[in-house]
């Protein structure tokens, strides 16, 4: 990449000379030649004007099987038999569009230099497949990696991965390098993470909220691969993290700021401290536990379990809270909701729609505790957790 | 001082990254035409500078307008060391040269490096200020018209066609000069990119110089050709057909004179087939021409068939005397020009009378070092003696011109064999030249309007015929008469009856030769040449009675000299034209008739060659009306001789006899299987597949028997190389290979583009090389164009004759308008709905309209689409404008080929590149299509042992503008008023 000045006068004089005896001296052999054919393929190529793209073998591309693997499987899909082609006519097909999505990789690394590009002539609705497609990602790949460091470290781990969900390994690193890549991209832009996300991958607005989720994980691992957490999804994740980027980053409060939607409110986080009281103080946490109570009387299936565990799971819930200032607690998060909450509930059998009477009624009657100064800071805390714990209970 | 050229650089974008430290590039521009240059500011680390320089003004002799091309270095600015070259546009300013194509190049072009490709696009305008020069003895022909397309572009009407003009500038190659020892591959490749653009902007000045002489103001059919002589140097050459053409600006104007050559055919005598009497042609099939010729340089003229398509007899009756053919010559105006040629595929309805068949030459020279550059008459010569063997051929078919005319050249070493060929036919004189019309033929008077079937009768006298051929009386008109085959190098006409669809017919045929130097080796060439002409000639006429068919359409040939096999493959498109005869059947004859297994084989063979014809004629819907021979109803002048076809190696006088074993069919074509060979080519015309359902291919412009086409087209290169392995090869095993190789490649193509069925592959073009001893290369450039399967053929037919009738009306009212030809009036028949459409919604619409639609991408963020084809029209789209030829010549090299991608990754991206480039040229001069496009060279080389490759690639086209037919309604609705006026002024300017 260094340009013509690299190269001198006098280097350049064996290249001078293989062209004045072109002929090259009698080709060592390729490969051994079956006897009987007395041909081989050195070179064979399709340009279209507009780009064909099969979205079969784009699919397989994506998903890192070599050509002769690809080959196979689109013999043992029929299309053989369908178009009366022979396996020679396939293979040739499949090493032409391999080798062109190989041309358009470094384009889909900046889908807008697609978009701009002049060498390949491509419809717009192609272009939105083509990234769309490179961009989508494995359920069973992104819980490996939702949460870790996006590092060259993590890297080494893909062969497990890799061995773990039977997904190639060309592929997980396809799927490394686009989280990784839209997280060096977006990591320290002002304004929303899923707007610069969209502007900068042109990925459909379902798919740029997704990355913003595994961006947001990454830039505040969340540890998910505890073995209490394997039951929980991608999606379940992504909706926690949607609603935790909405209300407790700093772009919450401030939509000029850096990084606003990757990084927690460190304030906030501190502030939350406050939050003990309601669980420390004891005539406080009686009398939250008297409102609920009173409240939910009648209207809860499993009332006495939940009259039973108020304070366990009142002091769970604060706790989790009062600790997030520590970045080791951050990253337990999930961890912690699901001990201290998730788990006593489902031990209790507690149904979704009681869970839902119950937090609404808990983070309601806060209100009505007099001695109680913050509740800002509560309906922030609790508005988003309480959307999340309903998602995250679930078996 | 009578030009002054401006040009304005305004960004870059998507530059590489050339400063590592920095991950930016300080990137500045140098602007230099001819030997003044202009620099733009650095502009510091940015990948994506705005330079928005000032306007660079080069004021230059028009000379130069026409010879240099503008170049446009990008560059690295670097304090300590040399600046960086990022890469280079070379921007043709021809087109804004002429008054009527673009007035401003503006957009993004793509930076090219040799050695690196495409790095990066930059934004530039340019402009033009022409000032009035009327000097006439000025060197320059600025104004004139160029045009790739071989037929009367879509936009104009013909109102002389003048004729042939060719010229030919040599020079060094730059890859052979002592210098290219201590400059860098960039250095000398860049160099040959310039000179070559140089030379070709010199040879199209030289051409439009004699089309000025001649009168006219345009030149079509324009083919310009390189030729890499190696260590003699570098040939670039030219042909094409000088006209005088008028604008059709104004839709009102183009309906009546479309319609009017129909009129007034009527009313001429001028029109009217000539009579046969006034010819005589006596000729054989094969000419053997003046033997080996030693002058200063070696050279051999190679004995040359005519193929006319008349079952061709066996070869031994040698060339009557040549010489009384010239004693009686038409008086015709062509003849008194010096070669009566047109490089026209496809004509205005009226101007081909009749057509006598396909001539060819071709001679073997030797090259040697072009000593004075300025001085190119070697060359000339050895052009002028094909031509003249050219016309003296068509002469023998009884025929004053030659259409469908093109010339190419193949290379090895030091040998060189030149080839030309075209179809030797009767033409109308009424397009050729004011004062022909008078006194020229001889007219007999007929009542009926020129037939369709016209253009397939006899040229030459069918008692003095020039080779032993089977004729009838037409089977459409049953007045004159007609061969049982016609070859032809044209498109078919358009107002020719073709019953079913047509298909892509290839003879193919390798033959091994022994490696020899210089004369010996010429010699071997041009002794081989003959038996190859025949055996490709025998493979083409094999193949299309096997398909039921009887006229070849495009037939193009191309040998093909390598170090140790010499390559013939020809192509052309097979229909049956309902004028002509049903054919025969194929009739398998074995030598030894006692031998009870080997009959049944032979009638087993017979039997799947029957099978086979039944089955094509399903396929391609061949089933003529049947007619009786009564009805016909005539005595048949020559006694019945059956047409034979005889392997050449078997043509003794003998045998003939042996095998004159009676069949049913009056022309049964004879196979005889004498030996293994002969049953390795039964089979391998057996072994020819048909497209997959869906799918059909011609290598003509449009397919017979199809015309709903949509507007979705696809055109495509494929280049496979092949290596042999070299262990005992034969002509056999090479033949097979070879065979296998194109077959395969079609069938990759079918599969490819399955997604488009129902599709038709049009004007497929196969380019054969021989790169290297056991390599073979083959290059496909055709277009996929989809149809409309449902849409019945009935209704466009209806369509056509009512606009038709309808013009007829107008035309009363509106006879001030010149009662001229013009291409649009191609509309006559069988033919697209697009024409159709465009007839009927003609509609007035200005230049200013286009501009607005085909803004200039850049503007958005989206790059606006270019459409390529080798076709000269768009389907479903109306060419409004013509913007000035493309004609581009890029070398790529690479030293790491292996991390390109090994030879396929690299080509598969340098052939991406030149299409990008030709697009961007496109979109620059304010063109959303190029039609005519055409691939004119790939010259392959690696050295994978180095790791080291080498590729050239030339292309051409015209760059237009179109407007789809549906936004045409929506704008003739919102502007009704013609732009008459510009077209008027314009008019004046053309003439």
């Amino acid at each position: 990449m260094l340009g013509p000045g690299a190269r001198s006068g006098i280097s350049a004089l064996p290249e001078v000379a293989w062209r004045r005896h072109a002929r090259p001296q009698q080709c060592p052999a390729r490969g051994a030649r079956a006897p009987g054919v007395a041909m081989t393929s050195e070179l064979d190529i399709f340009v279209g004007n507009t780009t064909l793209i099969d979205e079969d073998v784009y699919r397989l591309w994506l998903d890192g099987y070599s050509v002769t693997d690809a080959v196979a499987l689109r013999v043992r899909s029929g299309i053989l038999e369908q178009t009366g082609a022979t396996a020679a006519v396939l293979q040739s097909d499949t090493m032409d569009h391999y080798r062109t999505f190989h041309m358009l990789e470094r384009l889909l690394h900046a889908p807008p230099k697609l978009l701009h590009q002049l060498i390949f002539q491509i419809p717009p609705s192609r272009q939105a497949l083509l990234i769309e497609r490179y961009y989508a990602f494995d359920e069973a790949f992104v819980r490996e990696v939702l949460g870790k460091k996006l590092s060259k470290g993590t890297k080494k781990d893909l062969d497990d991965i890799s061995t773990k969900t039977g997904i190639t390994l060309k592929s997980c690193r396809r799927q490394f390098d686009n989280f990784k890549r839209v997280f060096k991209v977006v990591e320290e832009m002002r304004g929303s993470l899923v707007d610069n996300i969209q502007q900068h991958f042109l990925l459909s607005d379902r798919l740029a909220r997704d990355y913003a989720a595994i961006v947001f994980f990454a830039n505040n691992r969340f540890e998910t691969g505890k073995k209490k957490l394997q039951y929980l999804s991608f999606g379940d994740f992504a909706f926690c993290a949607e609603l935790m980027i909405q209300n407790w980053t700093l772009g919450a409060v401030d939509s000029q700021m850096d990084d606003m939607d990757m990084d927690l409110d460190k304030e906030f986080l501190q502030d939350l401290k406050e939050l003990k009281v309601l669980v420390a103080d004891k005539d406080l946490l009686d009398l939250h536990k008297s409102l609920v109570c009173t409240a939910l009387r009648g209207k809860l299936g499993v009332f006495s379990e939940m009259e039973a565990n108020f304070k366990n799971l009142s002091r769970g819930l604060v706790n989790v809270a009062a600790k997030l200032t520590h970045n080791k607690d951050v990253r337990d998060l999930f961890v912690d909701l699901v001990e201290k909450f998730v788990e006593p509930c489902r031990s209790d059998h507690w149904p979704l729609s009681d869970v839902r009477f119950f937090l609404n009624q808990y983070s309601a009657s806060v209100h009505s505790l007099d001695g109680f100064r913050h509740q800002t800071l509560w309906d922030r805390y609790m508005g988003t957790l309480h959307g999340c714990l309903l998602r995250l209970y679930h078996d | 001082m009578p030009g002054k050229l401006k040009v304005k650089i305004v960004a870059g974008r998507h530059l590489p990254v050339m400063d590592r430290a920095s991950d930016l590039t300080d990137a500045f521009v140098e602007v230099k035409f001819g030997n003044t240059t202009f620099k733009t500011d650095v502009y510091l680390k940015s990948l994506n500078p705005q330079w928005n320089s000032e306007w660079f003004k080069f004021e230059v002799d028009d000379e130069d307008l026409q010879d240099e091309p503008l170049q446009i270095t990008v560059l690295d600015h670097d304090t300590y060391s040399a600046n960086d070259a990022i890469g280079k546009v070379y921007i043709d300013i021809d087109p804004l040269l002429y008054s009527e194509a673009a007035t401003v190049i503006s957009g993004w072009f793509p930076i090219y490096d040799t050695i690196h490709g495409i790095r990066g696009e930059i934004n530039v305008v340019v402009k033009v200020d022409l000032f009035n020069d009327l000097n006439r003895f000025r060197q320059s022909s600025c104004g004139v018209k160029f045009f790739c397309t071989t037929s009367i572009p879509k936009c104009y009407r013909a109102v002389i066609i003048h004729g042939f003009v060719e010229e030919l500038v040599v020079n060094e190659d730059p890859e052979y000069q002592w210098i290219d020892r201590i400059r860098t591959p960039r250095a000398s490749n860049e160099a040959r990119q310039r000179l070559i653009s140089l030379m070709s902007g010199e040879l199209q000045r030289k051409i439009g110089l004699k089309v000025l002489e001649m009168r006219g103001n345009a030149v079509v059919g324009y083919l310009q050709c390189f030729d890499l002589e190696g260590e003699s140097g570098l040939v670039v050459r030219a042909i094409g057909t000088a006209c005088t053409l008028d604008k059709l600006s104004s839709p009102a104007a183009f309906l009546p004179a479309c319609n009017s050559p129909s009129k007034e055919m009527k009313e001429s005598p001028l029109v009217h087939p000539p009579s046969h009497g006034c010819r005589s042609t006596h000729n054989s099939p094969i000419h053997t021409a003046t033997g080996s010729r030693l002058t200063q340089n070696f050279s051999v003229s190679v004995p040359t068939l005519i193929y006319t398509g008349m079952g061709s007899g066996s070869a031994g009756k040698e060339g009557g005397p040549f010489k009384a053919l010239l004693r009686q010559q038409t008086q015709s105006a062509l003849e008194q020009r010096e070669f009566p040629f047109f490089t026209l595929t496809a004509f205005p309805p009226g101007f081909l009378v009749h057509v006598g068949g396909v001539v060819s030459a071709r001679s073997v020279k030797l090259l040697d070092r072009i000593h004075n550059p300025d001085e190119p008459e070697t060359r000339d010569a050895w052009w002028a003696e094909i031509r003249q063997e050219i016309k003296s051929h068509a002469k023998a078919l009884g025929c004053h011109a030659v259409v469908g005319y093109s010339e190419s050249t193949s290379i090895c070493e030091e040998v060189c064999i030149l080839s030309a060929s075209g179809t030797a036919a009767v033409l109308n004189p009424r397009f050729l030249q004011d004062g022909t019309v008078e006194g020229c033929l001889e007219q007999r008077l007929e009542e009926n309007l020129p037939t369709r079937c016209g253009f397939c009768h006899i040229p030459y006298d069918e008692l003095n015929m020039p080779f032993p051929a089977h004729l009838t009386y037409c089977y459409n008109c049953r007045k004159q008469k007609v061969p049982d085959v016609l070859f032809t190098t044209i498109d078919l006409p358009t107002d020719a009856t073709v019953i079913g669809k047509g298909c892509l017919i290839q003879a193919r045929l390798c033959r091994l030769k022994k490696k020899a130097q210089a004369e010996a080796n010429a010699t071997a060439i041009s002794n081989l040449l003959p038996f190859m002409e025949y055996e490709v000639h025998t493979q083409l006429m094999n193949k299309l009675k096997l398909k039921g068919m009887n006229a070849l359409f495009g037939l193009r040939i191309q040998i093909t000299v390598g170090e140790n096999m010499l390559m013939g493959l020809a192509s052309a498109t097979g229909v049956y034209l309902a004028a002509l005869p049903t054919p025969g059947g194929i009739q398998i004859a074995g030598k030894t008739p006692n031998d009870g297994s080997y009959e049944q084989h032979i009638s087993h063979m017979q039997k799947k060659i029957n099978d086979t014809i039944a089955k094509n004629k399903e396929l391609y819907e061949i089933s003529p009306p049947e007619i009786s021979e009564e009805i016909i109803g005539s005595p048949i002048p020559e006694p019945r001789q059956r047409s034979r076809l005889l392997r050449s190696q078997s043509e003794s006088s003998d045998e003939v006899t042996e095998l004159d074993l009676s069949h049913g069919k009056k022309d049964a074509f004879v196979l005889e299987i004498d030996d293994t060979d002969a049953m390795e080519d039964v089979h391998s015309l057996l072994t020819d597949v048909p497209p997959p359902s869906g799918f059909y291919s011609c290598n003509t412009e449009i397919m017979p028997g199809i015309n709903n086409w949509t507007s979705e087209i696809q055109m495509f290169t494929s280049v496979r190389v092949i290596r042999l392995s070299s262990l005992n090869l034969t002509n056999q095993a090479l033949n097979k290979n070879f065979n296998d190789l194109c077959e395969n490649l079609l069938k990759s193509l079918y599969f490819k583009l399955r997604s488009m069925i129902p599709c038709c592959l049009c004007h497929v073009n196969f380019t054969v090389s021989l790169p290297e001893d056991e390599l073979i290369q083959v290059t496909v450039t055709a277009v996929a164009i989809t149809f409309d399967k449902n849409q019945a053929l009935q209704t466009t037919k209806t369509h056509v004759e009512k606009s038709l009738q309808r013009a007829s009306t107008d035309n009363e009212e509106l006879l001030q308008f010149p009662l001229e030809l013009c291409s649009d009036s191609l509309s006559s028949h069988p033919l697209p709905p697009a024409k159709a459409v465009t007839v009927e919604k003609a509609s007035p619409v200005g230049d200013g309209n286009f501009r607005n639609r085909s803004a200039p991408p850049c503007a958005n963020s989206t790059v606006g689409v270019v459409k390529m084809t080798p076709l000269s029209f768009i389907p479903g789209a109306k060419i409004t404008k013509y913007l000035g030829i493309i004609n581009m010549f890029f070398i790529r090299e690479t030293t790491s080929l292996r991390e390109e991608g090994g030879v396929s990754g690299f080509l598969h991206a340098f052939i991406a590149e030149v299409f990008a480039m030709v697009r961007a040229h496109v979109a620059a001069l304010g063109g959303n299509a190029v039609v005519s496009y055409i691939m004119k060279q790939c010259v392959f080389m690696e050295n994978p042992n180095k790791n080291q490759a080498q590729c050239l690639i030339n292309v051409s086209g015209d760059a237009v503008v179109f407007v789809r037919e549906s936004d045409l309604e929506v704008v003739s609705t919102q502007q009704p008023t013609a732009n008459c006026q510009s077209s008027c002024t314009e008019g004046e300017v053309t003439t």
